[in-house]
This record gives C-alpha cells, sequence and structure tokens, in this order.
C-alpha cells in the first residue's frame, strides 16, 4: 500500500517538474516534438529508477555507516555520471536510431537536477530499498507524462496566434504554470 | 578525529569513483561499437551544415554512407570541387568534376507588376498564405513571405524591395533547400550552363495571365518561333517550357516577347555584394 502511495504521490501530486519545478531544462528545451518528448522521458525514466537503486546503497551503506553523510552531493553526483555514460554506451550500442534522436539530451540527463534531487529526496523521506526505487520510477514517470504533455500543447501552440511578447520560452513557462496549478487538483488525492 | 572524518572521505570518494570507472572501462569494451574510421575523417571533411542537398539526412549520415563507398565523392552540393578532392583522397577513388547548381526563382511578379486580390492578414508565412490561395490575383505567382530565403542556410537568398527572393549567384552552393520550401514550385535548380529562363509559372489563358501581372507569360509563341532550333521552346500548358537539352543558350529567342518574360542571362548578374550595395543606395 505504501509502495502505491509512493508512486501515485511522486508520479502526480508531486510531480518533480511541476510541483518542485525541477527539471526544467529538458523540459522546456525538449518539448517541441511528442516524438522526441517521450524519448527523452523514457530515457530519464531509466536514469532515475537506476539512479534510485545505485545511490541509495551507496548512501546507506557507505556514507551513514561510516558517518559522513555530508558527501552526498558528491558521491551522488558521481553516481549519476557513471550511470548515464552507461547508458549513452548502451543506448548507441542498441539502438543508433534513438541515439541520433536523443542528441546532445541525453548527456545532459548528467545535470538534470531532477534527477540529483530524487536521490537528495530519496534520503531525507529515509525510504528503504524497495520503496527508493519505485519513488525513482515514478519520479520518471511523472516527468514523462509532464514532458509529453507539454510537447502535445507546443505542437498545437505552433497553430495558435500568440502576441509576438509571448511567443517562444515566455508563452511555455506560462503554459507550465497553468499545468502546475491544475496538477495542484490532484492534492485532494492522498490525505495527509 | 577531524584527520579521521578527512581520510575516511577521501578514501570513500575515491573507492566509489575508481569502482564506477572499473565498471565504465568494463562496460566500454563490451558496448564498444565498431565504426569505420573513415566515418569520423569524412565527417571532419563534409561542411556539417546539415543541409540535405546531397539527399542523406545530414553530413553524418552522409559520412557513413561514404565510408560504405556507396556514393560518389562528388556527391556533397555544399563543398563543391575542394570538398569532392579532400573526400576522394581519403576514400582512395578518383574525383569526378563537380557541377555545381544555382537556384532560380521562375517568377518576377512583385509588388509592382503583379496585381493584388485581397489583403492577407495571416501567419506570414509561404505555406499558410497558400492555404488561403495567396493574396496575388495570379495563383501561381510567387507568394513572398520569403520561406526560401529562411530555409537558405548559406546566406545566398534575400527578399527585394519588390517583394521577390532573389538567389546570389556568387554565394549559391545548390543544395536546393529553398526548391524544397517554395510550396509553389517556384524555385528550380540549374546547372550553371543554364543561362535561358522563362520568369513565369502561371498556366493562366493569356488574357488572364497579362491582366493580373505584367510580366506573366502569355503563351504567344514569338519565343517558340524564334528559336533558332526546332522543339527548344514549346508552349504547355498556357507557359513556354524550354527543353534544355536541345534549346540553344543564347537570347535569339528574347527579343520579341511582349511582357519580357523570357530572359537571358540575367541570374549571374546578382551578386552578395552587388544587391547589399544596391539596397543602401536606394534607402
Amino acid at each position: 500500500m505504501k509502495l502505491i502511495l509512493i508512486f501515485i504521490s511522486a508520479s502526480l501530486i508531486n510531480n518533480f517538474v511541476l510541483t518542485y519545478f525541477l527539471g526544467i531544462c529538458p523540459f522546456v528545451g525538449v518539448s517541441n516534438k511528442t516524438e522526441n518528448a517521450l524519448n527523452m522521458g523514457l530515457a530519464t525514466t531509466f536514469v532515475m529508477t537506476l539512479t534510485a537503486a545505485v545511490t541509495w546503497p551507496i548512501y546507506t551503506y557507505i556514507l551513514v555507516r561510516y558517518n559522513v553523510p555530508f558527501l552526498e552531493y558528491v558521491a551522488f553526483i558521481i553516481a549519476i555520471a557513471a550511470l548515464v555514460q552507461l547508458v549513452e554506451m548502451y543506448i548507441r550500442k542498441s539502438s543508433p536510431a534513438l541515439y541520433r534522436a536523443l542528441g546532445i539530451y541525453l548527456p545532459l540527463i548528467t545535470t538534470n537536477c531532477a534527477v540529483l534531487g530524487l536521490a537528495l529526496f530519496m534520503v531525507l523521506r529515509d525510504y528503504n530499498y524497495i520503496e527508493s526505487i519505485v519513488f525513482g520510477f515514478a519520479t520518471g514517470v511523472g516527468f514523462t507524462l509532464a514532458i509529453l504533455m507539454m510537447s502535445g500543447i507546443r505542437e498545437e501552440l505552433e497553430f495558435a496566434d500568440i502576441p509576438k511578447p509571448f511567443q517562444g520560452i515566455s508563452i511555455t513557462l506560462v503554459i507550465a504554470g497553468m499545468m502546475a496549478l491544475a496538477f495542484m487538483g490532484f492534492a485532494g488525492l492522498i490525505r495527509g | 578525529m577531524l584527520a579521521r572524518m578527512i581520510i575516511i572521505s577521501v578514501v570513500s570518494m575515491g573507492g566509489i569513483g575508481a569502482v564506477l570507472a572499473l565498471f565504465l572501462v568494463f562496460a566500454d569494451k563490451k558496448f564498444k561499437v565498431d565504426e569505420d574510421p573513415r566515418i569520423e575523417a569524412i565527417a571532419g571533411i563534409l561542411p556539417g551544415s546539415n543541409c540535405g542537398g546531397c539527399g542523406y539526412p545530414g553530413c553524418r549520415a552522409l559520412a557513413e554512407i561514404l565510408a560504405k563507398g556507396e556514393a560518389p565523392p562528388n556527391v556533397c552540393v555544399a563543398g563543391g570541387n575542394a570538398v569532392a578532392l579532400k573526400l576522394a583522397e581519403v576514400m582512395g577513388v578518383e574525383a569526378l568534376d563537380h557541377k555545381r547548381n544555382v537556384a532560380v526563382v521562375l517568377c518576377k511578379g512583385g509588388h509592382a507588376e503583379a496585381e493584388r486580390r485581397a489583403i492577407y492578414k495571416g501567419e506570414m508565412t509561404c505555406t499558410a498564405s497558400n492555404i488561403t490561395g495567396g493574396d496575388k490575383s495570379c495563383a501561381y505567382g510567387c507568394l513572398g513571405y520569403g520561406e526560401c530565403v529562411d530555409a537558405c542556410k548559406y546566406d545566398a537568398m534575400a527578399m527585394d524591395s519588390n517583394g521577390l527572393p532573389v538567389v546570389f549567384y556568387d554565394k549559391c552552393i545548390g543544395c536546393g533547400a529553398c526548391a524544397k520550401a517554395c510550396p509553389r514550385s517556384i524555385i528550380e535548380m540549374h546547372t550553371e550552363s543554364h543561362k535561358l529562363f522563362v520568369y513565369c509559372r502561371s498556366r493562366d489563358k493569356g488574357a488572364y495571365a497579362k491582366k493580373v501581372c505584367s510580366v506573366a507569360c502569355i503563351a504567344c509563341g514569338l519565343c517558340v518561333k524564334d528559336c533558332s532550333v526546332s522543339d527548344g521552346i514549346a508552349l504547355k500548358n498556357n507557359l513556354a517550357v524550354i527543353d534544355y537539352a536541345v534549346a540553344p543558350q543564347n537570347d535569339e529567342s528574347t527579343k520579341r516577347c511582349p511582357t519580357k518574360c523570357i530572359l537571358f542571362g540575367i541570374e549571374e548578374q546578382v551578386t552578395r555584394k552587388g544587391f547589399y550595395g544596391s539596397v543602401k543606395k536606394t534607402a
């Protein structure tokens, strides 16, 4: 039951992009085409799940055990960078087409603050190993959902009559704000 | 106590780093993608502007095709002879002579010449304007919103003060991006040896074409008669069409054209420097 709560909470209610406003760079940068947005979302979900799976043992068995939890930022960044490298190598080998489609945004997942934020929240909330993995996956799902919705809206925006000062990034951020408001409606889903 | 903490920090961070590094080294070996080393060399020679003039999706894709030997070294239209020679060297084959294509805008009906039937207030792109039929009375003429100019990645086009695109003969590399961008197919790609063009695409009947545009081809047939080679120029759908395989490239057929829509040798007169020089003078 707690796992389901974590999943719904991380993907909908406390959606990283729309509630914490983490990971806005790819959210704005790769959301102009639905196809790319979906691929980016999937790659990020994969990295987030792996990040949760790898950083939890590092934190619990190394940092906490030897009483150096203040090193969490450094340790998590190293782990995330290595994971993204691994994912990049794997995608390059298994699907060159996807590798080319993701382009620069694949290595940029390294510096995606949503991934680091996920690792830090996971520690802050004292999740156990299974909960952490579910939390990582759910965060990725939430990110995919947000970026996919945004790309759908932006494809429609191409044909809309937008006043000049609002064109481009400005209207995107305005819409992101409105989506965040809409997502607040999920807050009633879980009590407490 | 402090010393102990420092040592633990250094050792644990170093340890995590080392383990992950070893892991990555292993992964790198396992997931190594065997690539033809020539792909990198070829990609370095290509212009890298991804203009698509060669017909492949981007320079990287072309490099892969070239490395396989499935395309001739003169396939890159943007690079011209210099690139073709270098590519031939890398691939160990003989370079073929590179023939440059140049974009030709086949409409001379700008603000001054063409009549307007409406005022268009929609999105200022040719594609959108074309859906409504455009604001010019001529349904075949240039729409004038410059999608071709936007498509050009080589600064080889601009809109002139008459609302028509011009191609800078000295800058055009013949990638054909503008021709693809034009929703009315007014822009054609021609080799440099073609110098005689009918600057009109109107298939309207002569009387109507003349009424809505002062430089329209009215299909009077004078150029057909004046052409020294039979079938060099023919009338098709109320439009004079030049057969470049046989038509002589000289000005014999242009002299009696009543609307001056068939012209000889005007393309190479437009250069980038000349164009911007002239704009400055008039402005």
